[in-house]
């Protein structure tokens, strides 16, 4: 079953690879999806990274109770390095979040149909990605007393925050994009959790699934509206996601500082948030369908799909890092061009070149197929980008205000243990979320797995052998039925709706 | 007084309807066309994932709802803008350095925001209201064979309340039409 079927008797002869393998059928994605959640218990490995990630959120909690305590001295900060991990680390966890909304509006607008097998789960990962990104501007204050001044409410100074400031702008992208993204994420959900609901056999998952299920039924009128929703949700977060880190760029953009004052910074986030989080999914999906044996639904042809992706928008980055240093030399200003020579060449120099070496030479590997479909070397590039991904950001806010116009302003920036605890515990916070996910949440979008399955399709002449045609029911996988399916397609064309 | 509260008691239970199974997807859609143009009115068709062209063989006219999020994206549209000007360059006159107090451009970003917040918050919202969800008790859900709905299985159920219901030639219709199990459903 490797690579296309050529069939000389359809009228398009090129089928392509199915999209769901092995001999499945409705009942066989059900049983295999829902056994996830229902199997009595998870595997001992589940417990033993639950107790890990549950150990590092503690960490995290235990170091943001430190930092109100005592203040934002406890981070390495100082003039002029006034952000450095905090803000790193809340672009990068936006940066993931983006490629689960990629998945499940982007493709799904451009009729991606192999997006059915991985929405869900990186729709979740956006989720808890961007609740460990919202984490960070929040605890970075200083004040977190005074945090809800954000917010457009009356106070006591009877002043409104300023809306002309990016920073403002940011408040408003990044909680839109988390609303937007629970709704689409939990409606995609709605009938999946129905089917655990019809499958309870125990009192208290009858009443939770149910609950959350809201009485979903699978009425074709009820279809009809959920499309509908869907495809303007799809619609809404598309442009949405695209802003959210433009916006996020804007933060730095907008201002001054040689190295971030670039016109190039929107659609170089945005290439890059896609890169890192293509590189997150990867990582974590290829252990959950080995643990789960997902293999026939999460098959090798949407791992290799994913590692195009990765390599186009690596490349994408690879093009903006050259871009920015042929502006900085083309420009003529010093200081922009001191800037770009001091990443490469100053003290971080380390830093700039992870950076280089993950982000744009790692995914060029890609280029052969034997890589896009080894596991091993996807997994390994997979976190080497997001370990790239993560130093783009610091090279970026680090270096431009370490070293800006005046050397006697200048300084160096030192993470101490809290700030790196930090970091390690948000991965905690983060894979803490997930795994309760993988646990008690249907993690294949089961309804839509099904619809682009062979038997969900009409075996009216159109559908045999067209664009989005994606194999035969298997077994039945001979050229004599094929040519029958088409010719009765045919006569009974002229039949159809109502149009 | 107390026998007119123990009379629903005691009475037989109401017929909501007749639910009839199939295997397949093209079975199902065969059986909405001949509902369809028996000329049945309050009737559904049940699947585990949207069927496409069902729409169209059960004779489903198009829904409003995107109609609502337009109306909800422009009202999202307006209130940001209005909300921008008003707090900025009205209410409280804030001067940053030396920028107008309000103008378009810098209000570009929130008011894009809360246009695509305000239009997916009534595209979900909407989706529920006009489904009619959320709705935990549904005659149904009182049918054991209707659990497969979600899993594996194409329903068909036409409600008593119907004009054209009639149990015995609604149960030929569907049996015509090549129901693979027929169940009457009470309410």
């Amino acid at each position: 079953m490797r690579g296309a079927t050529i069939n000389p008797a359809l009228e398009n002869p090129g089928v392509r690879t199915p999209l769901i393998e092995g001999q499945n059928d409705f009942a066989t994605i059900t049983e295999t999806v829902c056994g996830i959640v229902e199997r009595p218990k998870p595997p001992r490995a589940w417990y033993a990274m639950l107790g890990v990630s549950m150990l590092l959120t503690g960490v995290l909690f235990a170091m943001i109770g430190y930092l109100f305590f005592k203040g934002v001295g406890v981070w390495g900060l100082n003039s002029p390095v006034g952000w450095a991990f905090d803000i790193t680390n809340f672009v990068f966890w936006v940066g993931i979040g983006h490629a689960g909304t990629l998945i499940s509006a982007i493709l799904f607008l451009f009729r991606q149909k192999w997006r059915t097998s991985i929405n869900r789960f990186a729709e979740g990962m956006t989720i808890f990605a961007v609740v460990c990104a919202g984490l960070f501007p929040a605890i970075h204050v200083g004040r977190v007393w005074f945090l809800w001044f954000v917010f457009p409410l009356p106070n006591q100074n009877m002043i409104w925050p300023n809306f002309r400031s990016p920073l403002l702008w940011d408040v408003f992208a990044v909680s839109t994009y988390m609303l937007v993204s629970l709704m689409f994420w939990y409606m995609g959900m709605v009938p999946d959790l129905a089917t655990l609901r019809d499958r309870a056999t125990g009192k208290v998952r009858q009443i939770v699934y149910g609950l959350l299920s809201l009485g979903w039924r699978g009425s074709n009128r009820q279809w009809h509206r959920y499309e509908v929703a869907y495809l303007l949700l799809a619609a809404l977060a598309t442009p949405l996601v695209l802003s959210v880190h433009s916006v996020v760029s804007f933060d730095f953009a907008a201002s001054q500082v040689p190295g971030w004052h670039a016109t190039i910074f929107p659609p170089y986030f945005v290439a890059g948030a896609i890169f890192s989080g293509f590189a997150m999914v990867i990582t974590l999906i290829i252990p959950a369908r080995k643990f789960f044996k997902l293999h026939e639904i999460i098959t090798l042809r949407h791992l290799e799909n994913m590692a195009k992706i990765i390599l186009a928008t690596g490349s994408m980055v690879g093009l903006a890092y050259a871009t920015e240093l042929f502006i900085a030399w083309y420009s003529g200003n010093p200081y922009e061009r001191f800037v770009f020579l001091n990443r490469m060449m100053g003290p971080y120099a380390w830093a700039y070149f992870i950076m280089v070496g993950c982000n744009v030479l790692v995914p060029q590997i890609f280029w052969s197929r034997r890589a896009r479909r080894s596991i091993g070397l996807l997994l390994g590039a997979s976190i080497l980008i997001n370990v790239g991904m993560w130093f783009e950001r610091f090279v970026i806010i680090v270096t431009s205000l370490a070293r800006d116009y005046l050397p006697s302003s200048w300084g160096m920036f030192k993470p101490t243990a809290v700030d790196i605890l930090t970091l390690v515990g948000s991965f905690g916070l983060f894979s803490t979320l997930f795994l309760l996910f993988i646990r008690f949440l249907p993690i294949i979008a089961m309804a839509e797995v099904k619809s682009v399955m062979p038997q969900a399709r009409l075996a009216q002449g159109g559908h045999a052998g067209a664009g989005d045609y994606h194999g035969d029911i298997p077994q039945q996988h001979d050229a004599g039925r094929a040519e029958s399916v088409v010719r009765e397609g045919l006569d009974r064309a002229p039949k159809g709706g109502r149009r | 007084m107390s026998e007119a509260m123990a009379a629903p008691k005691t009475q037989a239970p109401r017929l909501y309807g007749l639910l009839a199974e199939f295997e397949t997807v093209d079975g199902l859609v065969a059986a909405c066309e001949q509902v369809r143009d028996a000329g049945y009115r309050r009737w559904d068709a049940f699947a585990p994932f949207p069927v496409h062209g069902l729409n169209d063989a059960m004779g489903i006219k198009h829904t409003k709802l995107p109609l609502v999020v337009l109306a909800s994206g422009i009202t999202g549209a307006t209130f940001a803008l209005l909300l921008q000007w008003w707090m900025n360059a009205h209410n409280y006159k804030l001067i940053i350095s030396g920028k107008p107090l309000f103008g378009i451009p810098a209000a570009i970003p929130i008011t894009f925001e809360l246009t695509v917040l305000f239009s997916a918050l009534a595209a979900f919202i909407g989706m529920l209201a006009f489904n009619n969800l959320p709705m935990f008790y549904h005659p149904l859900f009182r049918s054991d064979r209707f659990r497969r709905v979600t899993s594996d299985r194409f329903f068909i159920a036409i409600e008593a309340g119907d004009p054209l219901f009639d149990e015995s030639r609604t149960t030929r219709l569907l049996e015509q039409a090549g129901a693979a199990g027929l169940e009457r459903v009470e309410e």
